[in-house]
């Protein structure tokens, strides 16, 4: 293998697409996990938890269109191998995102009696679209299988993926709220916690086991000793986060950022450690990313506006999140 | 069942949703940029409580074109993996500009433009109202880049049955694409304008008589008038275009079976496929001739020169009519009610009770012309390169009725409850009028106090 572009541009679509995967992950997740712990909510804390998010979501999601859009553009043939192969999961997904992302509107304007079935609405669509997302990780993982055994396994990463989204929101309402509510999260973090461990640990043993070509990818030495670090610190960070939790909400709200922050970077260690399973497979062992990637001249012409433009957005996009820092005030049109 | 036409069908059924919500928020950001402007300049705050009132409907708006693009964006893969195989050298460079350079603008100052107006500077809050306005002009620059190619392809080369492009800027600006630029942002415009025209003729009708009010009246209807005799020859010029790339569409258009000269124009026909002639016709003499070649004897093609290469022409040819259809008769009422808001500075309560149902012509009309130009490519996904039934995937039909099974029921509900709101936001701002509370512009940076003004 040579360094040349039609070598280089299928990698760094590669990277691409995974940093807009995790970005997406981090930041739809704190508010697919606020959709999530509306169960858990009372009425009137309701309004504060989609005033703290209420800004954000649609940039957030717009990483999942830019995800599955380089999916589409830089690997049309896996595009086409994973969308139809997760074709009623993928359904599922879009359901629960179009339920959630209109019911966001629909709750604030309709007349004052309409109100709760929209609430009902957002938490429905939140939840099922983070099941759906992790059902498709799990079946994903295990080389999108259909069997039985991939089913039940999908679903176990369902439930975790949507506990450690639960996770996200309630790092995120410790960081936007104060008072009740703000304990109500620190709570609401611990138990989500636990799930969100129990899942990472599940997909960490399921994926090499899965898989012999990934088992020896982990499994052997020296390559062992310099992957240690990624569950070591995943491990770590986790007891760091779980001790945290007894003693949040501290004095002045110092720290009220770190939980997200931290989760943030376990999702980060979780994702790299993934990335490095499948490498170099875009579908796990059936496509690589050079068997699916598209003409090297049409890669080079997105790249050339990618890097002008990413790092424009990754600017504008603090810039909004700066705008709105601060407590969750209510949300008005003015 | 066939999953071919089950795709379709949902496809069809997702574009046509998703379009109704773009086509409003391209011109409603240039409408609320005018709103802001004309506060700017003025400091009437009538200018402000309009801007208010209307950028509920954009934030709803834009929030359902998010999503049912989202449902959009995968359904490329779902459904129609051919399509990205064969043309995604092209489509994808596209599409990811469209996300890059649009998608991601509007969306991260949508923020600020809602909900930051106390938060920024009164200048930083025009600024981000721009650059949403700007954002989904550019977000239809691309998108549209894209279907016109797919109607008429330009810039590329076949190797081993994939295209790859050899020249972006044939690619970008391929014959087709600035006639149907212009048709489609004046089209947004036109519906944007009936609509706030409409809803504002609902607040008249009941009881409303607030300067707001009849702010976002003038302006819809004075927007509609002007307008709507430049979409008129907009698309005259866009057909005489097609009529040079793809002329098989614009045969469908006018139900014209034969090529030959002195072709009547078609008013009324039921157009029969297997007889290949139509019913019950009703046309003026020579008047295709005349419209498409400019004298009477002119030839005009005919759809026996590409029998089994065309589109189906029963809905071409009516999806074709109730644009214009709607297009004449959205002239007829700008005018006259433009001229009684210039002549008498007030609307007859008929003309107000015609403008409410109106409010929705320009999404009629919209969706009419985008099945005629669609429904016209057939059986061609990308004209000349690739059929629509090579692209479908291999998803059992079982599974595609379920789907979309469950999508048309969604689109309804949403479409009902979307329409209750539009309802809903009009009669409570005729309740509210003028009293509603506007609060003061701080014109500084991360303005933290609210003052409500007396």
């Amino acid at each position: 293998m040579t360094l040349d572009w039609p070598f280089l541009l299928p990698l760094i679509f590669a990277g691409l697409m995974g940093l807009s995967i995790l970005i997406y992950v981090v930041l739809d997740g704190f508010d697919l996990g606020i959709g999530i712990l509306f169960a858990l909510a009372e009425d009137e804390e309701k309004d504060v938890m989609i005033a703290a998010i209420g800004p954000f979501w649609d940039a957030n999601e717009t990483w999942l269109v830019l995800a599955v859009g380089l999916l589409l553009v830089a690997f049309p043939a896996a595009h086409g191998v994973i969308l139809t192969a997760l074709y009623i999961p993928v359904f599922v997904l879009l359901v629960g995102l179009i339920l959630r992302g209109v019911a966001f509107d629909f709750r604030a304007k309709v007349p004052a009696g309409g109100k709760h079935r929209w609430n009902m609405a957002f938490l429905v669509g939140s939840v099922v679209a983070s099941l759906a997302q992790g059902y498709m990780l799990g079946v994903y993982v295990l080389g999108l299988d259909t069997g039985l055994p991939a089913m039940a396994f999908g679903a176990l990463v369902a439930l975790c993926l949507a506990a450690s989204y639960a996770a996200m929101g309630a790092a995120w309402l410790i960081y936007k709220t104060e008072g009740a509510l703000q304990k109500n999260a620190v709570l609401w973090l611990r138990s989500a916690l636990v799930f969100t461990a129990l899942g990472m640990a599940a997909v960490s043993l399921a994926t090499p086991f899965a898989s012999p070509r990934i088992f020896d990818k982990w499994f052997v030495l020296p390559d062992m000793i310099w992957l240690s670090p990624l569950p070591v610190l995943s491990a770590i960070l986790f007891l760091w986060l779980w001790r945290q939790t007894f003693a949040l909400p501290r004095e002045n709200d110092r720290h009220a950022l770190t939980p997200f922050l931290t989760l943030s970077g376990i999702f980060a260690l979780g994702f790299a450690g993934l990335a490095w399973s499948f490498y170099p497979f875009v579908v796990p062992d059936r496509l690589t990313i050079w068997e699916a990637a598209s003409a090297p001249e049409s890669l080079a012409i997105i790249l050339a506006g990618t890097a002008v433009v990413l790092p424009i957005i990754i600017v504008y996009s603090f810039y909004a999140y700066r705008v709105f820092s601060g407590k969750a005030t209510d949300l008005t049109y003015d | 069942m066939d999953p071919l036409l089950l795709s379709r069908i949902q496809f069809g059924a997702n574009i046509s949703f998703h379009i109704l919500f773009p086509t409003i928020t391209i011109a409603l950001g240039w409408v609320l940029l005018f709103f802001k402007w004309r506060y700017n300049a003025t400091g009437d705050t009538a200018w402000m409580r309009a801007y208010f009132t209307w950028v509920k409907v954009f934030a709803l708006s834009f929030a359902m074109g998010v999503v049912s693009g989202v449902t959009m964006s995968f359904q490329f893969g779902t459904n129609w993996p051919g399509y990205m195989e064969t043309v995604g050298n092209i489509a994808g460079p596209l599409l990811a500009y469209e996300v890059l350079t649009a998608f991601f603008l509007e969306a991260a100052f949508l923020g600020i433009m809602l909900f930051g107006f106390r938060r920024v500077s009164n200048r930083v809050h025009t600024l981000a109202t721009l650059l949403v306005a700007g954002g989904t002009t550019l977000s239809a620059f691309w998108i549209l880049a894209l279907n016109s190619w797919m109607q008429t392809p330009a810039g590329f080369e076949m190797r081993d049955g994939v295209a790859h492009a050899t020249d972006w800027w044939a690619i970008v600006f391929n014959p087709s694409f600035p006639y149907r630029l212009a048709h489609m942002l004046l089209a947004s415009g036109l519906t944007v304008s009936f609509l706030i025209a409409g809803t504002s003729a609902l607040r008249l009708l009941a009881g409303d008589r607030s300067e707001s009010m009849w702010k976002a009246l003038r302006t819809g209807i004075f927007t509609a008038a002007v307008l709507i005799p430049v979409q008129i020859f907009a698309g005259d010029q866009h057909g005489l275009n097609t009529l040079e790339h793809q002329p098989q569409k614009v045969a469908a258009m006018e139900a014209n079976w034969q090529t030959r000269g002195n072709v009547p124009l078609v008013l009324f026909a039921i157009p029969d496929e297997a007889a290949r002639e139509n019913r019950f016709e009703i046309a003026i003499p020579n008047g295709a001739s005349l419209i498409l070649g400019h004298s009477p004897g002119a030839v005009v093609p005919g759809l026996d020169d590409y029998a089994g290469n065309h589109p189906p022409v029963f809905p071409v040819f009516w999806a074709f009519r109730i644009m214009v259809g709607t297009g004449l008769a959205m002239l007829a009422l700008s005018w006259t009610a433009a001229w009684f808001l210039w002549r008498r500075q007030t609307l007859p309560k008929p003309v107000a009770l015609a403008l409410v149902p109106m409010a929705l012509s320009g999404w009629v009309a919209t969706l009419a012309g985008w099945y005629t130009t669609e429904i016209g490519r057939q059986p061609w996904l990308v004209t000349g390169i690739l059929k629509t039934v090579d692209a479908v995937g291999p998803v059992a039909g079982s599974h595609v009725a379920f789907t979309l099974t469950v999508y048309l029921i969604l689109y309804a509900v949403l479409l009902v409850a979307y329409l209750g709101v539009l309802v809903h936001l009009a009669l409570k701002a005729a309740r509210d009028g003028d009293t509603s509370p506007l609060p003061s512009v701080l014109d500084r940076p991360m303005a933290q106090p609210v003052q409500t003004e007396r």
